[in-house]
């Protein structure tokens, strides 16, 4: 038994989320164009406002190209081979859960996220989207006790058109990059949090996005708004049946903080991300930013990313109000032949703003981990600081860890610290701790927490074990 | 303390095992019985440490030949941490650094895999502390090296204690100490040593695997065992290290040449017949 062999082998479990669910779904015609872009906005019964910039983003995509500065490789992607809209048949969005169809509460079910009055997660209320969109939404009532506003992006188009005009594509433009562009045009679901001046969210809200459909990309859209003083901790979890063919997932999130707020985003990401030998899994292109408005205000990011067969991902602050806190703490493990090209921007506009970045890459197999980070001090970031700490660890010797991080000072009172290590779980450690009773699993577990533990003290308690759970559930597997 | 009717703890024939193919133990016979202190002494080279490894069940060493019992089990059919579990302890020459893994939460999750397999309750966090406080006196330890990841930034002395602390925790039958006394300044090592002495009993036994004779000073070992070329080349008392210290490991050159010569089959055959039980 040789150590680096049974490492691998611990890290190949088979993914337990794989499962399709046979359910009849309504399918748009393979393919984008304008009238596409049309057909969803008259399926969601949008406004002239949301047409129009579906419509904007959609021309600005056309002239855009796809970006080819990441770390990571994959055959082109054939944008009209792709079904843009599908959704499980059931006319209209029920009022009550008990009217939803039974195989799509079984499925959150078997995917631990039980929806039914009995069955719920106390404290946390849950947006369900299933392929392009929302099935249910618990505690709406409760929250609304509080004003707080949760549901889904499609029906916030609805009932509250004025704040969705005011805030959707203010912090990503439509013509932000080329996914954001695609994202902007053709958007199912996703939630949308409004958390108006004052208050603290009475619980954790998380919205959990499961793609069912084997041709369909998901191109979720998720708008968190904290008024003055307001405060709330978001959660959203990811996944997907196992396919030989690459899904593609572009999603935007925008979080928008005024004075004395804060967002905390917790993403536990699980697509499935393809087999050993590198067939199918989800190419997850992704743009979520936050715009620190208001003085004080406060965003803090927490990413596990597990699956997907491509990560391009960089959950970015920009921070505008003075003294306001940009934060960004990252764990991201890749094994196989998964490709993660992640990071944070932490744009530093106004004085005093602070920003923190943590990230953790954990590479096993034939995996690449890539860790590529922007932090900017602009001309007014009078004593701005930022600390910045990349840790690479490494398990065989076939896997491949980079750090790319990027520095842009125009402020010579402002200080940057940048901290960065790679490691490698040892025979000898590992012989170590089973020297002293601790089985090689465990053993190999405990490190890869230990490594990981910065990051996950920073999520909300109840999905810490979630995220211990997933990674213990990758490093799973039998000795002896 | 020799007890000719103790229970036998360890029972090591004919060992053999090679590295990447090269052949380091060629032939190790050992007994060693309850309330037993051993010392195997020899120079860097002559295959001492690669024996602690062994015992424990490394990884990197391929076992060719012969046998080990422990109390009557095939301990080379074991896995490191189950051969732990049962009560085998190796304190390391060169304890590893875990980042990230806290010093406390590793001695919990160790003492409680050991206690499992004895038949004892699980301790949950407040009960192990209370013990751990309890048993770091025994190296003189400071609380504080709790709080930090095993090992890491810890100096060669406090690496040394916190093996002994294990060893406190751990309660084993066989601890085999790989060159404790290496790295250790004088109050260190007396430190480690009083610390051994401690937890030696009549119930135990313990393997120290030492250059010197400085740490024999301070334990005083019942058997003493010279290793050269991979295997024990001579049994005494501790008579035997003090001859060590003033003569040097010359003799054992001269010795080696006059065995190999006179028994062809290799020296394991000649030495065989003699156990420690003959010569103490």
């Amino acid at each position: 038994m040789t150590s680096a062999a049974t490492v691998g082998d611990l890290v190949s479990q088979p993914y337990k989320y794989g499962f399709v669910t046979d359910i009849e779904t309504e399918k748009i015609a393979k393919g984008l164009s304008e009238d596409v872009v049309r057909l969803i906005s008259a399926k969601k019964e949008e406004p002239a406002f949301l047409l129009d910039f579906r419509l904007r983003a959609y021309r600005q995509w056309l002239q855009m190209e796809e970006p080819d500065w990441a770390a990571i490789g994959h055959p082109s992607i054939d944008y009209q081979n792709i079904i843009y809209y599908a959704a499980p048949k059931q006319q209209v969005k029920k009022a009550s859960l008990d009217e939803v169809d039974p195989k799509l509460l079984e499925t959150f079910e078997k995917l631990g996220i039980p929806l039914s009055e009995q069955k719920r997660l106390s404290n946390v209320a849950v947006d369900a989207v299933f392929d392009s969109v929302s099935i249910a939404t618990t505690y709406k009532e409760k929250l609304a006790e509080h004003g707080v506003i949760f549901c889904s992006i499609s029906e916030a188009v609805k009932d509250h058109a004025e704040l969705i005009e005011r805030y959707l594509g203010s912090v990503v433009p439509s013509n932000d990059n080329y996914f954001s562009a695609l994202n902007s045009a053709v958007f199912s679901d996703g939630s949308f949090v409004f958390i108006p001046r004052g208050v603290t969210c009475p619980m954790d809200l998380s919205t959990y996005f499961r793609i069912n459909s084997g041709d369909t990309g998901q191109f979720e859209r998720t708008l968190i708004v904290a008024e003055e003083g307001a405060s709330v901790s978001y959660l959203e979890g990811c996944t997907a049946p196992m396919f030989d063919t690459n899904q593609l997932h572009a999603a935007v999130v925008e979080l928008i903080v005024l004075e004395d707020a804060s967002i905390k985003y917790s993403t536990v990401q699980n697509w499935y991300a393809g087999d050993e030998k590198g067939v199918g899994g989800i190419y997850n292109f992704v743009t979520k930013r936050g715009h620190c408005r208001g003085d004080r205000s406060h965003i803090s990011w927490t990413q596990v990313e597990t699956g997907s067969a491509i990560t391009w991902k960089y959950p970015s602050c920009v921070l505008q109000g003075a003294d306001s806190v940009g934060e960004f703490y990252s764990v991201a493990l890749t094994n196989n032949r998964q490709q993660a090209d992640t990071g944070s921007k932490m744009i530093h506009v106004g004085p005093r703003t602070r920003s923190t970045i943590v990230s953790k890459g954990i590479s096993a197999g034939h995996s690449s981990n890539s860790y590529r980070g922007l932090v900017q001090m602009g001309p007014k970031a009078v004593g701005a600081r930022n600390y910045s700490q990349c840790d690479s660890m490494l398990i065989g010797d076939q896997a491949a860890a980079n750090t790319y991080p990027y520095i842009r000072s125009q402020q010579p009172d402002a200080s940057i610290e940048h901290e960065a290590s790679t490691c490698r779980i040892s025979a000898d450690q590992l012989f170590y701790l089973q020297s002293r009773g601790i089985g090689f699993e465990e053993a190999v577990s405990m490190m890869v927490s230990g490594f990981c533990r910065d990051v996950f003290n920073q999520l909300p308690l109840e999905f810490a074990a979630e995220a211990d759970k997933l990674l213990a559930l990758k490093l799973e597997g039998s000795v002896g | 303390m020799i007890r000719p009717d103790a229970p036998v703890l360890l029972e090591i024939c004919d060992l053999r095992a090679s590295v990447e193919e090269q052949p380091i133990l060629k032939g190790v016979n050992l007994t060693i019985r309850a309330g037993e202190i051993h010392a195997v002494m020899g120079r860097n080279g002559s295959g001492k440490s690669t024996l602690s490894k062994v015992l424990a069940g490394h990884p990197a060493y391929r076992v060719t030949a012969g046998s080990v019992h422990y109390r009557g089990e095939d301990l080379l059919a074991l896995l490191p941490e189950q051969r732990a579990r049962i009560g085998l302890f190796l304190g390391f020459q060169y304890p590893v650094e875990i980042p990230g893994v806290s010093n406390l939460e590793f001695l919990r999750v160790a003492t409680n895999a050991r206690r499992q397999e004895q038949g004892l309750e699980e301790l949950d966090t407040f009960a192990f502390e209370d013990l751990v406080r309890e048993r770091l006196k025994v190296v003189q330890m400071d609380p504080a090296f709790l709080e930090r990841s095993v090992n890491e930034g810890f100096s060669g002395g406090e690496k040394k204690r916190n093996e002994i602390l294990q060893m406190a925790l751990l309660d084993p039958l066989v601890a085999i100490l790989d060159e404790t006394d290496s790295g250790l300044d004088i109050d260190a090592l007396r430190i480690v040593a009083g610390g051994v002495n401690q937890l030696a009993s009549a119930a135990n036994a313990t393997l120290l695997i030492t250059h010197y004779q400085r740490l024999l000073d301070v334990i005083t070992p019942d058997y003493v065992h010279v290793m050269a070329a991979g295997q024990i080349l001579r049994t005494g008392g501790k008579e035997l290290a003090l001859e060590l210290e003033e003569s040097g490991y010359d003799w054992v050159d001269a010795e080696l040449e006059r065995l190999e010569a006179s028994a062809p089959e290799g020296l394991a055959a000649a030495q065989a017949s003699r156990t420690p039980a003959e010569v103490g």
